[in-house]
């Protein structure tokens, strides 16, 4: 189960109102490789995992993923909470206006919905830390286009903090690779 | 949120963050003596926080102890909070 703790896990600052930028950061809050799809990926992937350690990281990761999402729903809020409607006229957040309002809602920066076709999860616990990995690499990418084009130095903050969560997963993610493999080359019946 | 009551709000997070992080690190090296002992000092650094946090100004979770009326969700929920 879960306990919800009422803070953030880093505080999010955002100086400026910027329906633009609200509308790109929310490739992390609904896109393939954003936190919603890392944190449902991992927690999935769970049963199917052989060894303590893996269980552990896919379940310790997996909750992060969760708080990671609040820290993106929370900068694009506090993003576009003050700004006037016809502010979002004629910027890339209208289409998302029109049918959610102000709210975050987990689509991709051009408004594809989350779908579950985003993530995998197999009886097979290779395959799953292969995705694992590669999952935190694409998002340090996306992190890093995201770096690119953000001029709200708060924001940034908070993205930068962000991917560098995600090289610390995928080095996890490796050690984890490392252990399982271990343990299944050392289960030999004959 | 007074100024007093963030600056403890944000080291209760920061305590938070390095007990995450040494978290994930003990899953796969659980055998690293110095790391345990590391989370273990964050560890009761951080329940002593959260309990003077709580007294002072209201429970962090719903599982925390409550006055009179509910408090859980009196206080300002994490987005509403200017840091």
């Amino acid at each position: 189960m879960w306990i919800y703790e009422k803070k953030l896990q880093y505080p999010v600052r955002v100086d400026t109102c910027n329906p633009t930028l609200a509308a790109m950061i929310l490739e992390q809050f609904g896109g393939p490789d954003g936190e919603l799809s890392a944190g449902i990926r991992y927690l999935t992937q769970r049963w199917a995992m052989p060894t303590d350690q893996a269980k552990g990281i896919l379940t310790d990761i997996g909750t992060e993923e969760l708080a990671h999402w609040e820290i993106i729903g929370t900068i694009v809020w506090k993003l576009i909470k003050n700004v006037p409607i016809k502010d979002i006229e004629g910027t890339p957040l209208e289409a998302h206006y029109v049918n959610h309002g102000k709210s975050p809602f987990p689509h991709d920066a051009s408004g594809y919905a989350w779908t579950a076709t985003f993530i995998q999860s197999k009886d097979d616990p290779i395959a799953n830390l292969h995705e694992d990995m590669a999952s935190e690499q694409k998002a340090r990418a996306t992190y890093e286009y995201l770096i690119n084009i953000c001029d709200d130095p708060g924001v940034k903050d908070a993205l930068r903090f962000l991917r560098e969560r995600e090289i610390v997963h995928f080095q996890r993610f490796g050690e984890t690779l490392d252990i399982v493999q271990e343990c299944l080359n050392s289960k030999k019946y004959y | 949120m007074d100024s007093k009551q963030l600056d403890m709000l944000k080291e209760i997070m920061e305590i938070c963050f390095c007990l995450t992080d040494i978290n994930l690190y003990l899953d796969t090296h659980p055998n690293d003596d110095r790391a345990v002992a590391l989370h273990n000092t964050f560890s009761k650094k951080y329940k002593e926080l959260t309990n003077m946090y709580s007294m002072k100004y209201g429970p962090l979770t719903n599982y925390d102890l409550s006055k009179y009326p509910w408090e859980y969700t009196k206080s300002p929920w994490p987005w509403e909070i200017e840091y």
